[in-house]
């Protein structure tokens, strides 16, 4: 299983690693475990025998091995992470340290309840900060992502329905949302149906109107939108959609640019899932974990699923189970992320709510900055002011022979993370770049001067040097059609050794 | 407040070079009977505040290393080795998001390429994805891929399949066209899936070791939904087990969801955990969540992208095979690193010790007077049989410093059958001196 060693070649500190499947030797290990006894399994018979084939590493080499892969990531520590829409802020430290005590890390979900107060009573805070802010009665915890929050948010919502013997078939979703959206009102035995914006960025309120009717179970909308912007018409929509005995689902992902300054619950939403990884700073590590707590009005309140905290004269109890009431069922195992529970209540108690309204009100203000250092050069699809992220389409590319995504790969080189691009899909070439309130204005100054840089090489006819990058990051651009026609997605066995082996 | 670099002056000077007179001027699109509510909430503070708070809450736990601690039901405590959660920590895994750009994203891809390896082979199937939630919604995701597989409507979900795996099952398919078959509580070990299976069939969802803590032979299980065209789907909560079990792939599994927090993850009062979900090379393209596949640069050097995303929401928005976005990939890291700490020998130690642990247990408290063991088999965890309700016993040794195991009762509620029987789980981390305080604990409290 030895690697190929002398095609290695590591340069500086940018080093070459393969694979552990690779670097393996049999009889080495990296934990010590004493010696299991001899005896008569119990095994009803299904004891295991053929190999496995995990390689064998010391402590040493796994540690190396990780933390040269960890080497190769672009990291919210490491810079700037300007990626709209998922709200790469400064996660603290503290954070991290809190969820590890004991007291919450080692804790069983099914201990008895009067050996994890403490756990429960963390819940029921963290319930009680979310709903002051979304300004709404009632909160289920449970969900571990956004678009599993989506799809509890409008469970909940066709429970009800289902409940006032009126089933309704639709669920309406503008044009710029999600892709978690409507594939969340899919898993919920929903139709989906697009509505389109209006010329200003926002949810065109007649075309909402016209597709408004009786079938319809819930207008699904982002506020503030995928596009940066805050739905100035809200209000009108919620009157529109409550009229036709809809629900009004908002997917909270944005809630970073209002958080402490609005209370989505004053603008008529009925539903709404936190993405705590993004809004209340969680990490993303990698991917996830997440956790999407679902924030609900008091007619959707009583069909919340299982399970949710609740205070009684002997102190914090769990409903675990609801079988004959009107909980529509569970969505997860046990009761939620309480890793990420512990860590939101950190970053919430560490902001309390002039700090929480202090960082929505950066947040915009960076966002902004960013974007008046760039209008001139690029292409703004709409006018005003935006919120916590700021959208700019293609048009400023035309005829240079260089895309979104090559000016993407350009950030590379010049040492950021690329914004998020071709998202949303309303506008052509979309680039849409979120600072966060966590970066400096000296930080902000050198993301626009960098990024006008790039732009004046594209305009100046650098294509080709675009096509090519990057070249600085520990890999170019990869052929990812050809990945996708033929996947490998695990390592095997070169088939030489394979057949020595046998 | 430390997270927050702008000064007032900064804050001054943006707002110029914007043009805009205050920041409040931003905000000018909300409607302005929704602007600034009053907030009954705290103001800021220092760490020094914070943490007093959330220890105070933590302090009003009973963890389970400080007590003798025997719970398990689909989550079990284990030690992770220190390099784990060292590694994890690193900013560069800790604050990086997805890997959508493959090229300053390589630690995580190769970790998650890494990790899906481990995930196929340890459960005997051809591939894995990069992780799901945890074990429940794997598993409901697992019974969606079925249906996609067949197009066929009926579902067979046995009565030893952990209870919380079956209502999020039986949740998710509430609103869809597909038809329950759900089993009554098999208490008893007799139930035969086989003869239920017919040509509606989709799958047939059992768990291994099975949720009484059995472990059978699902051989025969598997070739009867392929001779009737149906797929076997085997959720385990347990992925200890796999070190000293035939895997589920080797009797015939087509999808294994699997809960993956018994390998380098803390209990963390069940979540955030790790989902596995492994199925046949022929379903992949209708596989739920991200993979990591192997791609080449422009410099024809080896490296990692995600691949085959036309089965992804934002790809194929209502008609992706998941909504999934967001997963679990820092505890599918932990997986991976600490799997491969252990290596073969190690994950097959770890899994010998364990059973031997469970085992000399079991034989202690068969001996308790009111106590009776009801496994046949086991891995690390049986079913204890008592003379009284189980739930009361539990919190009289909870009492009495002794977390004994988790009621049957209380997660089946309502089962009459279920009153006497107590799970008790065993692991490395259980010592002789536990074990002792346990056995005496039941002893005083049977009498
Ligand atoms: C607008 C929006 N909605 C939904 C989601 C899905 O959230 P998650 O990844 O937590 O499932 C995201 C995150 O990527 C998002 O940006």
């Amino acid at each position: 299983m030895s690697a190929p060693t002398e095609a290695i070649r590591h340069r500086g500190l940018r080093f070459e690693e393969p694979l552990i499947f690779e670097q393996g030797a049999d009889g080495r290990t990296g934990v010590d475990l004493p010696d299991p006894p001899e005896m008569r399994d119990r095994l009803g018979g299904l004891a295991r025998e053929a190999p496995i084939g995990l390689p064998g590493l010391s402590e040493p080499q796994v540690v190396r091995h990780f933390t040269r892969l960890s080497q190769k990531n672009y990291a919210i520590d490491t810079g700037l992470y300007p990626l709209g829409s998922c709200t790469m802020k400064h996660n603290p430290r503290l954070n991290e340290k809190l969820a590890r005590l004991p007291g919450f890390a080692d804790i069983h979900p099914l201990q008895p309840e009067s050996t994890i107060q403490g756990a429960l009573a963390l819940m029921d805070r963290l319930a009680g900060w979310l709903k002051a802010l979304t300004g709404m009665p009632a909160l289920a915890l449970s969900p571990a992502a956004g678009a599993h929050g989506e799809w509890t948010g409008l469970m909940t919502i066709r429970s009800a329905h289902e409940a006032a013997g009126d089933p309704r078939k639709r669920v309406l979703v503008p044009d710029s949302a999600h892709g978690t959206n409507p594939a969340s009102a899919a898993m919920c035995g929903y139709e989906v149906a697009a509505v389109p914006l209006n010329g200003r960025g926002r949810v065109d309120l007649e075309a909402l109107k016209s597709a408004l009717g009786d079938d319809v179970a819930a207008f699904m909308l982002t506020n503030p939108n995928t596009c940066g912007l805050f739905e100035d018409e809200i209000l009108e929509q919620a009157d529109a959609v409550h009229e036709a005995g809809a629900y009004f689902y908002c997917d909270g992902a944005n809630f970073n640019a209002i958080v402490g300054r609005v209370r989505p619950g004053d603008l008529g939403i009925d539903c709404m899932h936190l993405n705590l990884h993004k809004t209340f700073s969680t990490p993303h590590g990698g991917g996830g974990p997440g956790s999407g707590p679902v924030s609900l009005c008091a007619a959707l309140a009583p069909y919340a699923p299982v399970p949710y905290v609740v205070e009684g004269p002997d102190g914090f109890r769990l409903v675990e189970t609801d079988p004959s009431g009107p909980a529509f069922g569970r969505v997860k195992g046990f009761h939620g992320q309480m890793g990420m529970f512990v860590r939101a209540l950190a970053y919430i108690l560490s902001h309390g709510i002039d700090g929480l309204r202090q960082a929505s009100s950066d947040a915009v203000l960076n966002a902004n900055y960013i974007s008046a250092g760039l209008a001139d050069l690029m292409s703004l699809p709409y006018e005003g002011p935006c919120m916590h992220e700021v959208l700019f389409d293609d048009a400023f590319l035309k005829d240079t022979g260089v895309t979104t995504l090559d000016l993407a790969k350009a950030m590379i080189d010049e040492g950021y993370h690329p914004a998020t691009i071709y998202f949303p899909l309303v506008v052509h070439g979309a680039l849409l770049l979120e600072p966060t309130e966590t970066e400096s204005r000296e930080s902000l100054d050198h993301l626009i001067a960098t990024l006008r840089r790039i732009v004046e090489r594209a305009l100046s006819g650098d294509a080709d040097a675009f096509h090519a990058a990057p070249g600085e990051a520990p890999r170019r651009r990869f052929d990812e059609t050809a990945a996708a026609r033929r996947p490998v997605l695990r390592w095997r066995p070169p088939a030489t050794e394979d057949r020595a082996a046998e | 407040m430390r997270y927050l670099p702008l000064t007032d002056a900064d804050r001054r000077a943006m707002l110029a070079s914007i043009g805009a007179p205050s920041v409040d001027s931003l905000f000018g699109d909300v409607p302005e009977s929704a602007r600034d509510p009053a907030f009954d909430l705290s103001d800021h503070a220092g760490e020094i505040e914070v943490e007093r708070a959330l220890g105070a809450l933590a302090a009003r736990n009973v963890p389970a290393g400080s007590v003798p601690f025997f719970l398990g039901a689909g989550a079990y405590r284990h030690h992770v080795p220190a390099s784990v959660d060292a590694l994890i920590q690193r900013g560069e895994f800790l604050t990086s998001y997805t890997p959508y750009q493959p090229e300053i994203s390589q630690g995580t891809l190769q970790a998650l390429f890494e990790f899906q390896t481990q995930v196929a082979l340890i459960t005997g199937l051809d591939v894995a994805n990069a992780s799901m939630y945890d074990g429940a919604t794997s598993c409901l995701e697992a019974v969606n891929m079925a249906l996609r597989v067949t197009r066929r409507p009926r579902v067979i979900v046995s009565g030893a399949l952990h209870p919380q795996y079956r209502e999020v099952t039986e949740t998710g398919l509430r609103y869809l066209s597909a038809r329950l078959d759900r089993q009554p509580p098999d208490f008893d070990g007799t139930e035969s899936l086989a003869d239920r299976i017919d040509p509606e069939t989709a799958c047939v969802v059992v768990q291994y070791p099975d949720f009484f803590g059995r472990v059978r032979d699902l051989t025969p299980l598997a070739e009867a939904c392929h001779e009737a065209g149906a797929l076997l789907i085997v959720a385990v909560t347990e992925v200890v087990a796999l070190g000293a079990l035939k895997s589920p792939g080797e009797m015939g599994a087509d999808i294994v969801a699997a809960e993956g927090k018994s390998i380098g993850n803390p209990l963390s009062f069940g979540g955030p955990y790790v989902g596995l979900f492994a199925c046949r090379e022929r379903h992949v393209r209708q596989m739920p969540g991200r993979l990591a596949g192997e791609a080449f640069d422009a410099d024809g050097r080896r490296g990692w992208v995600l691949t085959l995303a036309t089965r992804e929401q934002h790809i194929r928005r209502e008609k992706s095979t998941s909504n999934i976005c967001t997963n679990s990939g820092l505890c599918a890291l932990a997986f991976a690193i600490h799997l491969s700490l252990l290596g073969e020998e190690g994950f097959s130690r770890l899994a010998r010790l364990n059973h031997a642990r469970a085992a000399a247990l079991a034989d202690r408290l068969d001996t308790v007077p009111g106590a009776a063991v009801a496994n046949d088999s086991f891995f690390n965890e049986f079913t204890l049989r008592l003379d009284r309700p189980a739930a009361g016993v539990v919190d009289e040794l909870a009492g009495r410093g002794v977390l004994a195991g988790v009621p049957v009762s209380r997660l089946l509620p309502g089962e009459s059958e279920a009153a006497p029987l107590l799970l008790v789980a065993a692991t490395e981390t259980t010592t002789e001196d536990d074990m002792a305080a346990l056995e005496a604990a039941l002893r005083e409290a049977l009498k």
